[in-house]
């Protein structure tokens, strides 16, 4: 039996009924766009989420010491540095991190939410950020837990006018003296975010939160494919002090990102699942036209078997026609859907702001995945009334007004 | 060698609920290579039955049906459906054509399904056409032909296969009289190249055009012979009425 006229058949009964045909398609097109809107949106955060975290260093390990209450057990600064120095290839950068807890003033006005970390001097190099006025904290600040604090933008912005260097912050009381300004790590900071933020030396942080133990520590390790031997380095140093991992945790960014995009990939199967229902409607509403179409034809199904046509042949003929008609709704679908999707992303974009990119990625598995299964479903809905058709009797076929 | 068309005893029984009607009763039937044979009879006389099957359309309840030889009586849906795409031409009242094909394509559905390559399908096809005066007409529509030349189509689409056997029911019934001489014409002149033509009617006047008579009444065969014996056009009468002068299909029956 020829396809291609069967194909051309198809193409001819949906162009003779257009308005017919768009309605059959309607639950197919919806079902293909929402899945590719969805897919894209979902890649382009994931992409934007992995930039955010590649910027703000994808090779931290955080690390958290809870002590051991009375015992004495413990690691302090100079061990994790000693570890730094042994391991270069691994860890190429250790600082210990605490944040304090201290209400911030400067005169009168409070700032609820801002940020304290005690931090060495090395944290910058560590972090990526720079100091857009002043200087960053120095060896002897850290050394003489002076009370000397480098500002975030956001900071420096509503308290000193963009300013600030020299000022005075108090923390709980203490006056603490503005030595430096960071310059801003996205364009739109507000209050609360990583541009409200105060550093002080480590040790003055101890003093603020009146312990003599670093609860944190932060590394740094040279790429992305090091990190899981990193940690596993820290985490024996720590297992050999505590002799117990119960005590500590250390976490990496990769896996933090990993966990983050694990989340994001089960939110879209979810949300992929829901827009399928669409399709599995789609499929429905194109197995109901085909019975009516089978119904109308019934007499040129009779002539056609009259003529010798098989069973076979009939069937193949009502199944690409149900094929074909998925498959120009799933064309249909893929386009409105990489369109919205495009559009959706620029707006994303424009209200994100210009720090950050956002581009609606339709992948071309999805593409070709959101196709394939619009022309399988077609497909599978058709074979019903295709079957029905190949077993009319030709007789009352051929009888049938 | 064998006949062509060869039925022995064929009985076909239809359950309409609670009655059995016999549409055939016994019928022995020879039709050999060459003949134009008009199987003729009233409504309800079991012509269309025949028609059936002597088309491979359906298969008698008893009774054998020997076609070219091979016993199609007990052959299943799709091995019928080859049968009547090798050895058999169907011209029909209503022409059946399909509409959204053109002329053409409509000639070239038998060899379509016989699985013959593109190029050699189109050579037959406008052939076909040729033979019926249309080979102008191929890229038109069905519809936009008069009913006379749909009709030669659907004779072109009858020949295309080659077929051992051209069976018309009623060719002519939906054409005025000129028209529908001019197609009785048409399957004399098939007959006389050597082509085998079945005609079935309701109609005398037609049926006489064919060689040889067939006359059905209530299932069986009252008279087989030569069209021009005037026995062979006596109207029999129905006990208890006029003959109806209907041509259309049988109403829908229950097979037993």
């Amino acid at each position: 039996m020829n396809l291609s006229q069967s194909f051309r058949l198809a193409l001819k009964s949906l162009a003779t009924s257009k308005m017919r045909a768009l309605l059959t398609m309607l639950g197919i097109i919806i079902g293909v766009a929402a899945v590719i809107i969805i897919t894209s949106l979902g890649n382009g955060m994931q992409q934007m989420m992995n930039n955010e975290f590649e910027k703000l260093g994808a090779n931290l390990i955080q690390v958290q010491v809870y002590g051991v209450g009375m015992d004495s057990r413990s690691v302090d600064p100079e061990d994790m540095y000693a570890l730094a120095r042994q391991y270069p290839a691994y860890l190429s950068g250790v600082t210990p991190s605490v944040s304090a807890q201290a209400v911030v003033r400067v005169g009168s006005q409070e700032y609820e939410k801002t940020g304290i970390t005690g931090v060495s001097e090395d944290y910058i190099n560590m972090s990526g950020e720079t100091v857009a006025q002043g200087r960053y904290l120095r060896y002897v600040d850290v050394d003489r837990a002076k009370n000397v604090c480098v500002i975030g933008a956001y900071l420096s912005q509503e308290a000193f006018g963009g300013g600030g260097v020299g000022e005075t912050i108090t923390l709980s009381g203490v006056p603490y003296t503005v030595v430096g300004v960071l310059s801003p790590l996205s364009s739109q900071s507000s209050q609360g975010s990583s541009d409200d933020r105060i550093y002080i030396p480590y040790t003055s942080a101890l003093r603020l939160n009146n312990t003599a133990m670093v609860s944190g520590y932060l590394f740094t390790c040279p790429g992305k494919d090091s990190s899981a031997t990193a940690k596993a380095i820290i985490e024996n140093r720590l297992y050999e002090t505590f002799q117990s991992s119960d005590y500590y945790f250390v976490m990496t960014s990769a896996e933090m990102m990993d966990a983050m995009n694990t989340m994001m990939n089960t939110m879209m199967v979810v949300l992929v699942a829901i827009a399928a229902i669409s399709l599995l409607v789609g499929g429905i509403g194109i197995m109901n036209i085909m019975l009516v179409s089978v119904t109308e034809r019934t007499r040129e199904i009779g002539i056609r078997k009259s003529l010798g046509a098989k069973r076979a042949n009939i069937r193949t003929q009502f199944i690409i026609e149900a094929g074909t008609t998925s498959a120009i709704g799933g064309v249909l679908g893929i386009l409105l859907g990489v369109g919205l999707a495009g559009v959706t992303g620029v707006l994303i974009s424009s209200l994100a702001g210009p720090g950050t990119t956002f581009t609606a990625v339709p992948a071309a598995d999805s593409v070709l995945t959101a196709f394939g299964v619009s022309v399988g479903i077609g497909v599978f809905f058709g074979y019903m009334p295709a079957d029905k058709a190949a077993k009319l009797n030709p007789i009352d076929a051929l009888r049938y007004e | 060698m064998a006949h062509l068309i060869e039925l022995r005893d064929v009985y076909k029984i239809y359950r309409m609920g609670t009655e059995t009607v016999h549409a055939l009763d016994g019928v022995n039937l020879t039709i050999d290579e060459g003949e134009f044979v008009a199987i003729v009879g009233q409504s309800g006389s079991g012509k269309s039955t025949a028609m059936n099957i002597i088309g491979c359309l359906d298969v008698p309840t008893s009774g054998t049906y020997h076609l070219g030889g091979v016993d199609v009586s007990t052959m299943e849906d799709d091995q019928q459906a080859e049968i009547r795409n090798k050895m058999l031409g169907f011209i029909f009242q209503q022409y059946n054509l399909i509409p959204k094909l053109n002329v053409l394509e409509n000639v070239e559905l038998p060899l379509l399904y016989a699985g013959i390559p593109a190029g050699e399908r189109r050579r037959r096809a406008l052939r076909s056409l040729e033979r019926v005066g249309l080979s102008d007409k191929c890229k038109n529509l069905p519809s936009q032909l008069s009913g006379g030349q749909q009709q030669r189509v659907s004779i072109a689409r009858a020949l295309a296969g080659d077929p051992s056997v051209i069976l018309a029911d009623e060719p002519t019934g939906a054409l005025d009289s000129r028209t529908g001489r001019e197609v009785l014409a048409f399957l004399r002149k098939l007959n006389q190249e050597g082509d085998t033509v079945v005609l079935i009617t309701h109609d005398n006047s037609i049926a006489v055009q064919a060689k040889r008579i067939v006359r059905l009444q209530d299932g069986r065969i009252i008279y087989d012979g030569d069209a021009g014996d005037p026995r062979a056009v006596v109207q029999p009468v129905e006990p208890g009425g006029a003959p109806e002068e209907d041509c259309s299909f049988h109403d829908r029956e229950v097979e037993v």
